[in-house]
């Protein structure tokens, strides 16, 4: 009913105008007229709730009111001998109804319409919302007052109420309109003149199809679509982490651009992943199902917040497409509507596939599309291609492969001849440290194998290569190893050692390795590359032992040439198989110096891959699992099992699933919302778009169609509606062409004395509404006006100025805002990171939500902070300024024509002389004002990252700037007509 | 009026409102137009109730002094010799089985006694910790429950449901309903204010739902006030533009939208009018309000503080300052009691930091005669667990203490009881809802009559429960 707007304009008047022609009616309507009385004022205890229910009667159930009764509840024709009549009519405390301790009461007027109702007959109808709709025959009007039939539904209620359309609005006031609710954004002076200028008998349907196919209609729809599915950029409690889910976002704004039917767009938000050969697009859409809030608070119980993430998930699903309250079935039977507690759960069961965890954050997964999808293949297509060239330049035997070959040969020609180990120890020492660092032989020399150490020899030791040996475990003790390495060339070797302690290496008596350190032995802990002189060389190897066990670990390798290539290289062409010239020839590709260069930009580009498919976005998608066990929650009690078993079964009132044989699914609850039988999906939905063009609903609240919501202003218009847009197949453009290529669109929003008495909420649609723009519209306006606007669709959320310190009260971890890079500050507000805990706090002031919950109506509130954001949010004074940069630079040489200019750009008109006097006076006050204060002149202009011109004088440009600030606050400004 | 419904209440304010917030703005432009220099008087949203209150009001305000964290009742409020006793013993599972836990699950539960000695206080005999030195001075204005429990064990729920009435988001916390029924009593600044302070535990988060309107209009919301920065988000002029250079543009943005009014019937610009009119005073209120300059040393002295330095003794007196500025709804958060470890040495640093303030701002009251009728809360979202946990304590919901002062409270008592080990609570248990209903009633309403519609339901500030605690009333 009434709810939020009731502070901007009364209500009271438009009630009682309505009431008293309710009075006057010649019929009474039991949906239109006694349902909604007794909902509010019967239904708590004689409704749907049977924990709650009095006397066993339910006022919302036929065959319980029209039950055999000694006094008969009701009957037909005759009030007088209904005791429901007696029972509201009476003054008797013991007897009256509703009781006299409870709250509410009944008017006269209520008892008298009930009166009336009997009186004519009683009959009864079932609640409008749960049939589905049928086409009503379009009422008869005169042709040349039709654009098509919503304005036939319209005339003819206005008519009754001895009404007429306002006449149509003029063309830049349509423009400025459709521009606003089909983009989001004032139109631009060329298009206000092409328009305006259009002489065609189809410039307006022309105007509209162009602004259909600019992608910032999708960015319109999708700022109000992400509302009512509650998307946002972070987890919501507690850390309210950042969460990655904009190609979500995006999905959403190219599912509006494409036009995708409605009934899909359903489909691939709630079970895109359970499609059949599931796209990349349709598991990013089944992201719908983890834009919930989640915690990763430590303390917190999986259990308890699993069942909070189900219960979110119905309450939230149903006012997301079904528009129905289920949420308040949660902890008993629902007050107004026949949803039961066990339908809650039911609806529950459908979401007991979705992967998740109760505490913790759900994986991203990255998308790889668009333009990065071509970037990438581009990339790999180049390296597919360099690979192919080396490989082909790999086969060439021209002279510098022969060359290499030669080269080749020589080298493979210098394998080792390793002698066996000699061994020496253990030698005590006083410490660990003496032991590693004390020479116990003199490792600056040839060790001579016959000096022993006190009692200690030198031995031989058959310790093979390449596995772990244990030595003498004495505590703080030295070890020496010694042996030769013998080879015919001069040649690069790369050692490798494992010790138990620590390990000293000397090649040729020089010292290669030191490394005092306490460990067990491994394979590998130390690698060394030495340079081998030709012939004979020697290796001193050092153990020294701490405490524990002691140990060591040796191998090399002869990096040079390997022995199957050395086989190879050593047979001449002739007797070389053809593998085994393809092997060289692979071994060629991969290590000669000659085609390194080629090898290097090969490795670049992979590399330049790599940070492509890093750089993906990421988002979250419903990943499945086997369904956990859904149970009623007593009372809603998270931590009581004793509540009865749920299935995935639709509320029990409604038209039951045809799944047979099977689990249902979420896929099958979305076919089961687009089935054209649904009475709910396709009603809510064109209630919904009719909103975003007029204001407001034909049916309110938007969010709660069931037996507490006002009956609509016009059904049949809305059923109408409702079935073109199944039978057009789900189409959302057409009906939003047709809605606003209707008369009843096109009117002029003026508001007459006349109508702002009887219909002050414009509900009879005698003119169009006047309304603040949607937060994000409004920061937007000013960017476009001033030319900063960075029209970039789509990619990961942006961070414009926020003031800072904003984020203080939210930890694990701390945060600060980092301010976005380049022109990604000027991107559109849809694209503004959506904080939950901290919304952008200019977002916030002019209403925008902060997306915890299902909004499907955002308030329209008229705010002090609302003037601070636009007099004092460096983002309005930057483009203030650069709008005044504008004005010096676009708007011509004299300052009336630039004032033309200026008005042109931000309100489609000229301005008139009585406005230029007052932006005079302040434009000649402060450009005296800034020459005599040339630093606050230059404070003033630095606001914002964008540069200073240079060639524009700083004191012209300042007041200038305060003109701009005065327009961009104008109520015009931001006001839709 | 009193026996009608609240709905009622609304219908007849709608009913003058068609042309009552017209006339207002009317009068509003044509002051303006007359003297544009002088000062306009701004239509002050009269509240719902629009001076109807359902009961004589004994409170005019609230200080709401929040002690996120979850404050021990154990080391604050609540002297507990049984649980002394048993120290370091096995918690009896009697107490503990089945019952929700948060970050002790599955861990071993032993007692942790009170880490701190208790004092009886004044003539009431109101027991304290002895970690209070200066809140024994006013133990007998203030009155002890002793058996809180709520609903919700994990911080952000939990004050989610202190602040609204239920742990699902999207609903108007208690200052917004306040402000809605109410109005406030200023055109100067916002009727609802929110200030934060942190020190002496971890700063669990605190995020700005807690002062949302939910579905109650946005002007409804708390205003978050800060130590640093703008006090105000966006209430200072750009750089570069001084008080007279600001008053240009708001005046010449004025004239314009009444040019704009002359052409176009909206009356959303008459009301666009006026909130201008009133976001260039709080431009010069918001900072008078921050500048501590004009209190005495005695005051300053009092509370501890050196001005508006973001310590919650500087926001108590900046409480004071908004209460005489007649802000509705004034909320203190204090960041710095979730004392999961070391809760003996945490819980007296984060009282240092509380204890003056909060009894200097009793005292300040009492002396500008406006304790009677402001009424002060403390409380946290939850108290802690008897177990310990290392040495420090776990969230725990069964059973807490918090005081009211002022405004029809019965100064000078204890109500309600846990049981022998502070875990549950036994006698005169409170619920949060009890809280709201009680806090409701001192301010003139019937909890069960402020209602509003959304979602085709009325919804109110305790849900449908709620019970005045008699006991608690002067």
């Amino acid at each position: 009913m009434i709810t939020r707007r009731i502070l901007s304009v009364s209500v009271g008047l438009y009630i009682a105008a309505f009431s008293s022609s309710l009075l006057h009616a010649q019929e009474v309507d039991f949906d239109r007229d006694i349902r909604p009385i007794l909902s509010n004022n019967c239904f708590a205890c004689h409704g749907p709730d049977q924990n709650t229910r009095e006397a066993e009667l339910r006022l919302d159930d036929k065959d319980s009111v029209f039950a055999d009764r000694d006094n008969p509840l009701i009957t037909p024709g005759k009030s007088s001998a209904s005791e429901l009549f007696r029972r509201i009519s009476s003054t008797d405390e013991n007897e009256m109804m509703p009781p006299a301790d409870f709250r509410k009461k009944l008017t006269n007027d209520q008892i008298e319409l009930i009166k009336n109702w009997i009186d004519q007959g009683a009959e009864w109808k079932q609640h409008w919302a749960w049939t589905a709709p049928n086409r009503p025959a379009v009422p008869q009007a005169p042709k040349n007052k039709i654009s098509n039939s919503i304005d036939n539904f319209v005339l003819a209620e206005l008519s009754r109420e001895g009404l007429n359309m306002s006449s149509a609005a003029d063309r830049v006031t349509l423009i400025r309109r459709l521009s606003f609710d089909l983009l989001g954004l004032p139109p631009s002076t060329e298009e206000v003149s092409t328009f305006v200028n259009d002489k065609a008998p189809n410039a307006y349907a022309n105007l509209i199809r162009r602004m259909l196919d600019k992608p910032q209609y999708g960015e319109r729809l999708a700022m109000y679509w992400l509302d009512i599915v509650r998307y946002a950029d972070s987890n919501g409690y507690h850390a309210d982490k950042t969460r990655q889910i904009a190609p979500y976002r995006d999905y959403v704004i190219n599912a509006f651009n494409s036009n995708m039917p409605y009934d899909q767009f359903v489909r691939e938000q709630l079970g895109g992943d359970l499609m059949e050969n599931a796209t990349l697009q349709q598991q990013v859409a089944s992201g719908f199902n983890m834009l919930l809030q989640t915690t990763d608070e430590g303390g917190a119980q999986a259990k308890e917040y699993l069942a909070k993430y189900s219960a979110d998930r119905v309450r939230n699903t149903a006012s997301i497409f079904l528009g129905v309250t289920l949420g308040c079935a949660e902890c008993h039977d629902h007050k107004y509507d026949p949803f039961t507690t066990q339908d809650f759960y039911n609806f529950a069961s459908f979401f007991a596939d979705v992967n998740e965890v109760g505490v913790g954050n759900a994986p991203a997964f990255p998308v790889i599309a668009g333009m990065l999808a071509d970037q990438i293949a581009n990339k790999k297509k180049d390296i597919a291609d360099k690979q192919g060239a080396l490989n082909a330049s790999s086969r060439d035997l021209n002279d510098t492969r022969k060359a290499w070959e030669a080269e080749l040969a020589k080298q493979a020609d210098t394998s080792i001849t390793a002698g066996k180990w000699q061994y020496i120890g253990p030698i005590s020492a006083a410490s660990f440290d003496e032991a590693h660092d004390k020479s116990f032989v003199n490792e600056a020399e040839a060790i001579d194998l016959t000096v022993a150490i006190g009692d200690k020899k030198w031995s031989e030791k058959d310790f093979a290569d390449g596995t772990i040996h244990a030595l003498d475990q004495t505590p703080n003790a030295a070890h020496y190893l010694l042996r030769t390495l013998t080879v015919k060339a001069a040649t690069k070797v790369e050692l490798k050692f494992g010790s138990d302690d620590g390990i000293r290496v000397w090649v040729n008596q020089k010292e290669v390795l030191n490394n005092k350190v306490s460990r067990g032995p491994a394979a590998d802990q130390e690698k060394v590359a030495v340079d081998l002189r030709e012939g004979e060389n020697q290796i001193l190897l050092k153990i020294s032992q701490g405490a524990g066990g002691a140990g060591f670990y040796y191998t090399h390798s002869n990096s040079s040439v390997p022995a199957d290539i050395a086989a190879i290289v050593a047979k001449s062409l002739a007797d070389r198989a053809d593998a085994e010239q393809n092997k060289l020839s692979d071994y060629y590709r991969d290590n000669s110096s000659e085609l390194k260069s080629q090898r290097d930009e090969i490795a670049q580009l992979q590399q330049q891959l790599k940070q492509l498919n890093d750089s993906a976005p990421k988002t979250l998608m419903t990943r499945t699992r086997e369904p956990r066990m859904i149970r009623v929650l007593p009372r809603g009690n998270w931590m009581d099992d004793s509540g009865a078993e749920a299935s995935p079964l639709v509320p029990g009132f409604m038209k039951p699933l045809a799944i047979e044989g099977r689990r249902p699914n979420r896929l099958d609850l979305a076919n089961w919302m687009v089935d054209p039988d649904n009475p709910l999906t396709s009603r809510v939905l064109v209630n919904r778009l009719w909103k975003v063009f007029f204001g407001h609903g034909l049916a309110e609240p938007l969010d709660d169609i069931g037996a507490q919501g006002t009956r609509p202003t016009h059904p049949e218009l809305l059923d109408w509606l409702a079935v073109e847009f199944v039978e057009s197949g789900w189409d959302v453009k057409h009906i939003v062409s047709l809605i606003v290529s209707s008369n009843t669109y096109q009117q002029s929003s003026g508001l007459t004395e006349e109508l702002a008495a009887l219909d002050p909420y414009n509900h009879k649609y005698a003119r169009q509404s006047q309304f603040r723009l949607e937060a994000e519209m409004i920061r937007d306006t000013a960017l476009s006006i001033s030319g900063l606007l960075n029209v970039e669709v789509g990619g990961i959320s942006v961070k414009p100025y926020q003031p800072a310190g904003y984020w203080k009260h939210m930890n694990f971890p701390k945060r600060t805002w980092q301010l976005s890079g380049g022109n990604d500050i000027y991107r559109r507000g849809l694209y503004t990171h959506w904080q939950r805990m901290f919304l952008h706090p200019s977002l916030l002031a002019f209403d925008a939500p902060s997306r915890e919950e299902c909004t499907v109506s955002r308030p329209r509130s008229n705010t002090p902070q609302q003037a601070l954001v636009l007099l004092n949010d460096p983002t309005y004074v930057e483009a203030a300024r650069a709008f005044a940069e504008r004005i010096l630079l676009e708007g011509g040489a004299d300052e009336s024509s630039r004032l033309n200019w200026a008005y042109q750009s931000a309100l489609s008109r000229n301005v008139n002389p009585n406005e230029a006097n007052v932006l005079l006076n302040v434009l000649s006050k402060h450009v005296e004002l800034y020459k005599a204060n040339t630093q606050a002149a230059d404070e003033y202009l630095s606001v914002g990252r964008r540069a200073v011109p240079e060639n524009l004088d700083k004191s012209e440009l300042a007041a200038w700037t305060s003109v701009a600030r005065i327009i961009l606050n104008l109520h015009e400004t931001i006001t839709r007509n | 009026m009193a026996n009608n419904s609240f709905s009622l209440n609304r219908r007849c304010f709608l009913g003058h409102g068609a042309q009552g917030i017209g006339v207002y703005a009317l009068a509003s432009l044509m002051n303006q137009s007359q003297a544009a220099d002088t000062e306009v008087k701004v239509p002050r949203w009269p509240g719902i109730l629009n001076g109807q209150l359902h009961r004589e009001a004994k409170a005019k305000r609230v200080i709401f002094l929040t002690m996120a964290g979850g404050m021990s009742h154990l080391e604050t409020f609540d002297n507990k010799p049984k649980l002394r006793e048993l120290d370091g013993q096995a918690m009896p599972e009697s107490y503990t089985k089945g019952q929700p836990i948060a970050q002790l699950q599955n861990r071993e539960l032993k007692c942790l006694g009170g880490q701190h000695e208790f004092k009886k206080h004044g003539e009431s005999g109101n027991e304290l910790s002895a970690i209070w030195e200066h809140l024994g001075s006013v133990a007998d204005d203030i009155a002890i429950v002793r058996s809180l429990k709520t609903e919700a064990i994990n911080h952000d729920p939990a004050h989610t449901f202190m602040n609204t009435g239920t742990t699902i988001s999207g609903r108007p916390s208690m200052g917004s309903w306040l402000t809605y029924g109410l109005g406030a009593e200023t055109e100067n600044l916002p009727g609802f204010v929110v200030l934060t302070s942190s020190g002496g535990g971890q700063d669990q988060p605190i995020a700005s739902r807690q002062w949302h309107s939910g579905f109650l209009p946005s002007r409804f919301q708390g205003v978050h006030f800060h130590s640093q920065g703008d006090p105000v988000l966006y209430v200072n002029n750009p750089p570069g533009v001084d008080r007279n250079g600001q008053a240009d543009i708001v005046k010449a943005v004025q004239q314009l939208n009444q040019f704009r009014g002359e052409v176009v019937n909206d009356p959303e610009i008459t009301t666009r009018i006026s909130q201008y009119e009133m976001a260039f005073r709080m431009q010069a209120s918001v900072p008078g309000l921050m500048d501590t300059s004009d209190e005495t040393q005695a005051t300053m002295d009092l509370y501890g503080t050196k001005g508006a330095d973001g310590t919650f003794a500087a926001n108590c007196l900046l409480a004071r300052r908004l209460a005489e500025r007649g802000c509705r709804f004034i909320q203190l958060y204090h960041r710095g009691w979730d004392h999961h470890g070391n809760v003996k040495g945490a819980s007296q640093n984060t009282a240092k930091l509380i204890d003056q303030g909060i009894t200097a701002l009793i005292k300040d009251l009492k002396q500008r005669d406006m304790f009677d009728d402001t009424l002060i809360v403390f409380a946290s979202e939850f108290g802690r667990t008897p177990m310990a946990q290392g040495n420090g304590r776990d969230h725990h919901i069964k059973g807490y203490s918090i005081f009211l002062a002022g405004g029809g409270i019965k100064p000078g008592t204890t109500v309600g009881a846990t049981d022998d080990l502070g875990y549950n609570a036994v006698e005169d248990v409170v619920s949060v809802h009890d809280l709201h209903a009680t806090m409701l009633h001192l301010l003139g309403i019937n909890h069960e009559r402020m209602t509003f519609q959304f979602q085709g339901r009325d919804f109110r500030l305790t849900d449908v429960h709620g019970h005045v605690v008699d006991k608690l009333l002067a």
